[in-house]
């Protein structure tokens, strides 16, 4: 599957393309196939976004999980500082990167 | 300390001006990101992998309590209550709103400073000993040089879109701790006959493709220094490669060109410049020098130190070092606690250090390139009331120069550049080698991680180098031996085959064995190295 990412205009906080809006959570990630061009185009033009682009991910149970490493930091925050990523109570939020 | 006059100050607070304008016509949808992305990195502000990062330039890392304070006060304010100390002797925040950051660089400019050409294919902020101006053994303060050098980089406008991005540090001492030959100019100050002057060394880096920078000067006269180093770069300028960034920097030029045709290049170029009247006028060298006059030390200040507390003689033992005036150290603020990130300090930290500056070290910090605070000028009668202070605060690791003082670029935790992450790394090792008498009975031994080939993590000149891989998208890392950013500067190699996380930390368990093993007298572990050679470390490691 192929899900959409950027960057919010403001904050630069890592969003998540969930088909209609931006999420702060890779959980809410659709999958837009091949057919991505357009959002892109259209959520930059709009200011919605900074520097969208598209990865590709694969669906578990738990949702969306990025390809590679490099978006899975993204999508969680850094490993090494648990307090400030997405999962803050959960201790092991690490491993899902790794 | 150099203060702002007022054009430093005028240009300083027009760019913010100019900048807070760019800003909101970037939210406006009036500039696209393409057009908006050299107008912030031109103000040191990145894109990374989680939000806007700010990179603050820190001249020569050079900072008052002032502004040590108001680096905390932005951590606490607009990031997330802590900065990263980096390699260049800046300060990096990682959590940058874009709509904060022209407040944030008004709030700099308040305390002469700015993020300037901490980014882009210019001429960035000159590093240089972080002893300058309390080092024993310095022939001169280099501080002087590195200022005008600054001033004459600023804003260039013919220096503003080289080839690529370029640096320049400046040393005074035969002992190098500012990695002078790793830079694309190095210059250190040296006397010859008499007369202040500067032998130059051009060409050096790491990143890709690491070189060191041969010597193409032994004689600088001082008031010609930046007539010489305009040449050095007007030949770069012409003739850098830019139709391939990977081999745009100098160190490229100077070796196709080689040392003796960039060399009579460069020549060729001095002597016109000569004639067009360039060099600082007198007067001006003379303003910026009263400006790094000596702080009013004690004269009789004692030598005398009670070292009864075996943990703070420790500390004295391995974290001061000597100062040139009598009575005094200086002090070195490990930034590199068991399990930490290195080079990370909390708001309070910093606020902390300020204070402590200001009541210990007449309102001075300097930051390293090996990512700790120095507080240059301790009164040793001081010292056992600053550690105690430290100590509170988690700022007294007895670690300087050990195997756990370890370098770390941001790595994949936060670059978007890097292949694999530094800090756990860095983390584990400084557990694994946690007890300090092990680490003490290794002596010095400088090891240092970099997340990806650009070497931020100067990998390159480590006693012991990691460099994170990606290797079919899992994090790998190549074992480097043999590196010194030192006056004796060497290019590390790499062992063999590359390691996961925890078999890297094993197979430097392993190297560190056989040097305990091999140890003659009082050899350090690059010098065991340097005798034993790579292939006894290679069969120890691989078998």
């Amino acid at each position: 599957m192929k899900i959409l990412t950027g960057n919010d205009l403001k904050t630069g906080d890592v969003t998540w393309w969930t088909g209609s809006d931006w999420s702060r959570h890779v959980e809410d990630a659709v999958d837009v196939g091949e057919s991505f061009e357009a959002i892109l185009h259209e959520e930059e033009a709009a200011r919605r976004v900074n520097v969208p682009y598209a990865i590709a991910a694969e669906m578990t149970d738990e949702g969306p999980r990025p390809a590679h490493i490099k978006d899975r930091v993204r999508a969680l925050g850094p490993t090494v500082r648990p307090d400030l990523t997405l999962k803050p109570a959960d201790p092991e939020a690490g491993n899902w990167v790794i | 300390m150099y203060q702002y006059d007022k054009y430093d100050q005028k240009m300083v607070d027009t760019r913010v001006a100019e900048f807070r304008d760019q800003v909101e016509r970037r939210l406006a949808g009036e500039l696209t990101e393409d057009q908006f992305k050299p107008l912030r990195l031109m103000n040191g502000l990145y894109l990374q992998l989680h939000a806007y990062m700010l990179r603050v330039a820190i001249p020569y890392g050079t900072l008052s309590g002032k502004q040590m304070r108001m680096l905390g006060h932005i951590a606490r304010k607009y990031d997330r209550d802590y900065g990263h100390f980096t390699t260049r002797q800046n300060i990096q925040y990682n959590w940058i709103k874009l709509e904060d950051a022209p407040d944030i660089l008004a709030d700099l400019a308040s305390v002469e400073m700015h993020a300037i050409q901490t980014s882009g294919n210019c001429i960035r902020n000159i590093s240089s000993d972080q002893y300058a101006g309390a080092a024993a053994d310095e022939i001169s303060d280099p501080r002087p040089w590195a200022e005008i050098l600054r001033q004459w980089s600023s804003f260039h406008p013919e220096f503003s879109y080289l080839p690529r991005k370029f640096k320049i540090a400046v040393i005074a001492s035969d002992e190098d701790r500012a990695a002078m030959r790793l830079h694309d100019i190095g210059i250190q100050l040296i006397h010859k006959d008499g007369e202040l002057g500067a032998k130059f060394f051009v060409g050096g880096g790491m990143g890709r493709t690491p070189m060191i920078g041969p010597e193409i000067r032994d004689f600088v006269p001082a008031d010609e220094l930046i007539s010489y180093a305009e040449a050095c770069l007007r030949v770069y300028n012409r003739y850098g490669r830019r139709d391939n960034k990977y081999k745009a920097r100098i160190k490229i030029l100077v070796h196709e060109l080689g040392k003796e045709e960039y060399t009579r290049q460069v020549e060729e170029e001095f002597a016109h410049m000569k004639t067009l009247g360039l060099n600082p006028p007198v007067e001006e060298l003379a303003r910026i020098s009263e400006y790094f006059a000596d702080p009013a030390f004690e004269p009789d200040a004692s030598d005398d130190l009670d070292l009864s507390d075996p943990d703070f003689k420790l500390w004295v033992d391995q974290n001061t070092v000597e100062h040139k005036q009598a009575g005094y150290a200086i002090a070195v603020i490990s930034l590199k606690p068991q399990g930490g990130i290195p080079g990370d300090a909390s708001s309070a930290q910093i606020d902390l250090m300020a204070d402590l500056a200001e009541q210990y070290s007449f309102d001075e910090l300097r930051v390293t390139h090996s990512q700790n605070i120095v507080l240059p000028h301790v009164k040793k009668s001081d010292l056992y009331a600053l550690w105690q202070k430290l100590d509170e605060a988690g700022l007294a690791p007895a670690n300087l120069d050990l195997i756990t003082d370890s370098i770390a670029c941001p790595g994949l935790d936060y670059c978007s550049l890097a292949n694999a992450r530094s800090i756990p790394l860095a983390q584990k090792i400084s557990e694994r080698f946690a007890d300090l008498g092990r680490q003490r009975e290794l002596g010095e031994l400088k090891l240092k991680i970099s997340g990806c080939i650009n070497a931020c993590g100067h990998h390159h000149a480590g006693h012991i180098g990691i460099l994170g891989v990606d290797r079919k998208g899992t994090e790998n890392y190549q074992l480097l031996l043999g590196g010194s950013a030192a006056e004796d500067t060497s290019l590390a190699k790499i062992t063999g085959p590359g390691f996961s996380e925890d078999g890297v930390i094993d197979a430097i368990e392993t190297v560190t064995d056989l040097y305990l093993k091999e140890r003659q007298e009082d050899e350090r572990f690059i010098d065991t190295y340097r005798r034993v050679g790579m292939a006894a470390f290679k069969e120890a490691i691989y078998g």
